[in-house]
């Protein structure tokens, strides 16, 4: 596990510095997300500690965005003002969202092998 | 009494009680959702956000108090996002397979998620904040606050959106697909991940194994695609 952790935190410290020292505009940890990708494709599947360890954190993945979540309440007020806006754009365009990756998919993709 | 004062006044000060309160909230919560039968507004991070949220405001805390504690779980958001490489790699022969239907589908699914959020959010107003919360929306909750702090907009914002999206579209996913007869279950749950992340893919997995595992990958990819996509679009489309 704590090999795991530390291959996790280095992915994301290198991610960080390359999104940061390049400028890219993806967040360092989506950077970290594609190194680790990358290593796993060069160096084959997972050992049993990453994939339990990534595991453990991905299966209790709601808990951690809570904290941050919390933080409605500092915008309360902001919301308050704009509910209308936020309410008819989630709607919208998950709707359009929904029907487009769908419709694309289905037109696409060949006969169902599996 | 005066004891019972010094120890608040302790608990205060240290990040134990944040961070205690988020663990048993959250606890707590898995088991409402538990009991809900899986419901879809039973949902446990909703619960637990809502029920900290009125703890703070019933007490007076301010948030960087609560936060002083609750930074150890946030911090835990970088690593997992890191680590949402590994399923990535277990779907990857899979993504390979049908790559010429999945890129295109969850790429325009996010384009069209995000442009339209944004031009309409704006177009009723919203100020260029909200906006800029709103682009990320589709993507799993770690991605789209990153997302949103790197484009300029605010990361607690775009949490509670990505939820409401995922609630949303785990409501509108039956509707939405029938419209225009999308009946594979590979493309049905593809565009569950894809415009409604872990918690639409959740409902899918409920009705189809194919539909939950197209979801899961499609979860993955779109946070990558959107992380590539959004900053660019937000560009010209957040207005100032």
């Amino acid at each position: 596990m704590l090999n795991a952790l530390t291959l996790l935190v280095s992915c994301q410290f290198v991610g960080e510095i390359l999104a940061r020292g390049i400028g890219l505009p993806i967040p360092g940890p989506v950077v970290g997300l594609l190194i680790l990708l990358v290593g796993l494709m060069v160096r084959g599947r997972p050992g049993g500690a990453l994939t339990s360890t990534a595991t453990g954190l991905l299966s209790n993945l709601g808990l951690l965005f809570v904290p941050a979540g919390v933080g409605v309440v500092t915008q309360l007020d902001v919301l308050g003002r704009n509910w209308l806006p936020v309410a008819v754009s989630i709607l919208v365009s998950t709707f359009l969202g929904l029907m487009v990756a769908g419709w694309v998919m289905q037109r696409f993709a060949g006969p169902d092998e599996t | 009494m005066e004891k019972l004062f010094h120890l608040w006044v302790y608990l205060e000060t240290t990040p134990l009680l944040g961070l205690a309160a988020t663990l048993l909230v959250y606890r707590g919560s898995l088991e409402v959702a538990r009991l809900a039968r899986g419901h879809a507004l039973a949902n446990p991070v909703l619960i637990s956000i809502a029920v900290l949220a009125c703890l703070l405001l019933a007490t007076g805390t301010p948030y960087s108090a609560y936060f002083q504690g609750a930074q150890y779980v946030h911090f835990l958001l970088g690593p997992a996002t890191v680590a949402l490489a590994v399923p990535m790699y277990a779907n990857l022969a899979r993504i390979r397979r049908s790559a010429r239907a999945i890129v295109p589908a969850i790429l325009a699914g996010s384009l069209v998620a995000a442009a339209s959020t944004m031009v309409i959010s704006r177009l009723l107003g919203a100020p260029r904040d909200i906006v800029l919360s709103l682009a990320p929306k589709s993507v799993t909750t770690p991605i789209a606050m990153g997302i949103a702090e790197q484009i300029g907009g605010n990361p607690s914002l775009a949490a509670i959106f990505v939820l409401i999206t995922g609630l949303t579209a785990s409501l509108l996913v039956g509707p939405a697909l029938s419209v225009l007869r999308v009946t594979d279950w590979r493309a049905r749950g593809l565009a569950a991940g894809t415009a409604g992340h872990g918690i639409a893919t959740a409902r899918m997995l409920l009705v189809s194994e194919t539909a939950g595992a197209f979801g899961g990958l499609a979860i993955g990819l779109n946070g990558v695609i959107t992380a590539i996509v959004v900053p660019l679009l937000a560009g010209f489309l957040a207005g100032k």
